[in-house]
């Protein structure tokens, strides 16, 4: 069983941006791998260290910076990786189709896709691509096993959480509380030098485009209340009600 | 016509409901609202009568708790029929799970966990944050119908109608595709407050508290007193103090209710993504350089073991 886990390279999220002529412009330098999508890789490799698939291919589509985020994924543990590389910002679904498509491709039946990106907030990804796929998809997950063919996992809800099974092929989200990913070791990180990654031109149409960016930042109040506890609790209390009005 | 897919739980519409109606109203008058479910949905469907024109009523047991994919199935063949130009969905996780795969089955595009949707002619514009909530985006959808999933909190509920609308009774055909994944048991953690992304006030601890039975004492203690929404960082949850569910930030849920309470929190920028469109922020912190002051509207440089019994003893005096 062959298991594609998608990362996505992203500003991290102490980088710099700026709003630049109605797009948003983030300092070179500032990119990682997403957090939302270290879960995934970590779940595929710990399934082939399992015993339980043959290989991880780690997939990202982006501009030629990204092989830095499949580089990662090689050093934590993935087989090979595929880049379908593209200057557009695309939006999810515009990336669906050549994502399902380079799936097929190498032959996966599990795909993993971080829950959210850190880039455009979305969460799009996942469904999207199971659809492109004809799969189910389980989102939010918390627990993934994998016995056979069946995979039974766990995943969030709007007001709690819900177990899931299907048969293979499936699509599956990422999040925190599903694993503890590992750190990549610097031989890991000089093995995955040689691992293979091969580089496609992708060409897609974005199906939403940005007419306008701006950096919002919220007029706060900003005051401080100092004194004894009593009274500055006091104090608040009445602001919230009398200056605040939401008491 | 503009479609708006109603959640409901224990036969009502859920608030965000009656929010997708406000945002409807805004792009058109012809507004219809689908509902899923067996019979325990019919009473949901008749209250949306007083406030839309017409309803769907996709009359199935199969629908009660259905798989995003039978949901999505579901919905595009009510959108199809009705040649909706826009489906709107609350983008909860429900929503955010179906929305792409509805919008791509209708060939249409995705607006999504938009803060606010509107007509610039024939075409459907929406602002929406990006990095973080760091930034704000207006996009544009550039084929349609549009599938767009708003922001739980993002518009008012709506008033009724002047008029009542009426209620048609329909079925769908699934197919194998729509039975593959198997949703099993769901384990509710509602635990009798308010769900936080509906509540007013939200009262969130961080690491400050020190351990599971301050948060506990302090934290749960104020929220209880206010009737308010329980929510913790991810430190708090990774030290195992609290559920997942109650986390807000970038992994967590993200709220905007009309008060915040961070309390012990440092105000990392993670966290910060899922509040920091709260409408008035109180934060309480030992170190005035935290950077939750930031985004703040009321500080208090304090010791939370201190100032959280005096505040609600505050709180209690006011009358
Ligand atoms: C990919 C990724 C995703 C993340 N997602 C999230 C997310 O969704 N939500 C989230 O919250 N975090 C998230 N984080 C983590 C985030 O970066 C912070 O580590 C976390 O928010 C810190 O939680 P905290 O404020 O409770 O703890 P700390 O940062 O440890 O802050 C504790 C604060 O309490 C104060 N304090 C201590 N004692 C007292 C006292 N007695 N009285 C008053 N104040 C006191 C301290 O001064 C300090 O400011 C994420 C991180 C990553 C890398």
């Amino acid at each position: 069983m062959i298991i594609a886990t998608y990362v996505k390279h992203v500003p991290d999220a102490e980088a710099r941006l700026a709003a630049d002529g109605g797009r948003i412009a983030v300092d070179d330098h500032a990119y990682a791998l997403d957090g939302m999508d270290e879960y995934g890789v970590e779940a595929a490799v710990r399934l082939k260290e399992a015993g339980l698939a043959d290989e991880v291919v780690a997939l990202a589509i982006g501009p030629a910076r990204s092989e830095a985020a499949l580089r990662t994924a090689l050093a934590l543990g993935a087989d090979r990786a595929v880049l379908l590389e593209t200057d557009d910002d695309l939006d999810p679904l515009a990336q669906a189709g050549p994502l399902a498509e380079a799936t097929r491709a190498c032959g996966a039946e599990l795909l993993l896709v971080g829950g959210k990106q850190a880039d455009w907030d979305s969460a799009a990804l996942g469904p999207a691509v199971a659809e492109a796929l004809g799969w189910p998809v389980c989102d939010w997950t918390t627990e993934l096993r994998l016995e056979g063919r069946e995979v039974a996992a766990v995943h969030d809800v709007d007001d709690g959480s819900e177990a899931w099974s299907a048969s293979l092929p499936v699509v599956v989200t990422t999040q925190q509380g599903l694993n503890e990913p590992r750190y990549p070791t610097l031989p890991n990180i000089m093995k995955a030098k040689r691992k293979p990654l091969e580089r496609r031109p992708l060409t897609a149409t974005a199906r939403v485009v940005t007419l306008a960016a701006a950096l919002p930042s919220r007029a706060r109040r900003g005051v401080r209340l100092e004194g004894d506890a009593a009274t500055v609790a006091s104090e608040l209390a009445r602001r919230l009600r009398d200056e605040a009005k939401v008491l | 016509m503009i479609l708006i897919a109603i959640d409901h739980a224990h036969g009502a519409p859920r608030r965000g409901a009656f929010e997708l109606v406000s945002a409807a109203r805004g792009l058109g008058s012809d507004v219809a609202a689908v509902v899923l479910g067996g019979p325990e949905a019919a009473p949901v469907a008749a209250a949306l009568a007083a406030f839309v024109p017409s309803v769907v009523h996709v009359d199935d047991a199969a629908l009660d708790h259905p798989s995003h994919e039978r949901r999505t199935t579901a919905l595009a063949s009510v959108a199809g029929e009705l040649g909706a130009e826009v489906v709107l969905l609350v983008a909860g996780r429900g929503g955010q799970a179906v929305a792409p795969r509805l919008a791509l089955r209708l060939g249409g595009t995705l607006l999504e966990d938009v803060a606010a949707v509107r007509r610039d002619g024939t075409a459907v514009v929406a602002e929406r944050l990006a990095y973080l909530s760091r930034a704000s985006l207006t996009v544009r959808a550039t084929a349609a119908p549009v599938v767009v999933s708003v922001k739980p909190g993002a518009y008012p509920a709506a008033a009724p109608a002047d008029a009542p609308g009426s209620v048609a009774s329909r079925s769908v055909a699934f197919t194998a595709a729509d039975d593959a994944a198997r949703p099993g048991e769901r384990r509710s953690v509602a635990r009798g407050r308010v769900a936080l992304e509906e509540a007013d006030v939200v009262v969130c601890g961080g690491r400050g508290l020190g351990d599971a039975a301050s948060f506990e004492r302090l934290v749960v203690g104020l929220a209880d007193e206010l009737g308010a929404g329980v929510a913790s960082t991810r430190a708090v949850v990774d030290a195992g103090w609290r559920p997942y569910d109650e986390q807000v930030g970038q992994t967590g849920k993200s709220v905007a209710p009309k008060l915040y309470f961070a309390l012990g929190v440092s105000g990392a920028v993670q966290h910060l993504s899922g509040m920091n469109r709260s409408g008035t922020v109180v934060a309480v912190n030992k170190d005035g350089d935290a950077p939750i002051f930031k985004a703040s509207d009321y500080g208090i440089v304090g010791d939370v073991r201190e100032v959280l019994p005096a505040l609600r003893a505050a709180l209690a005096g006011l009358d």
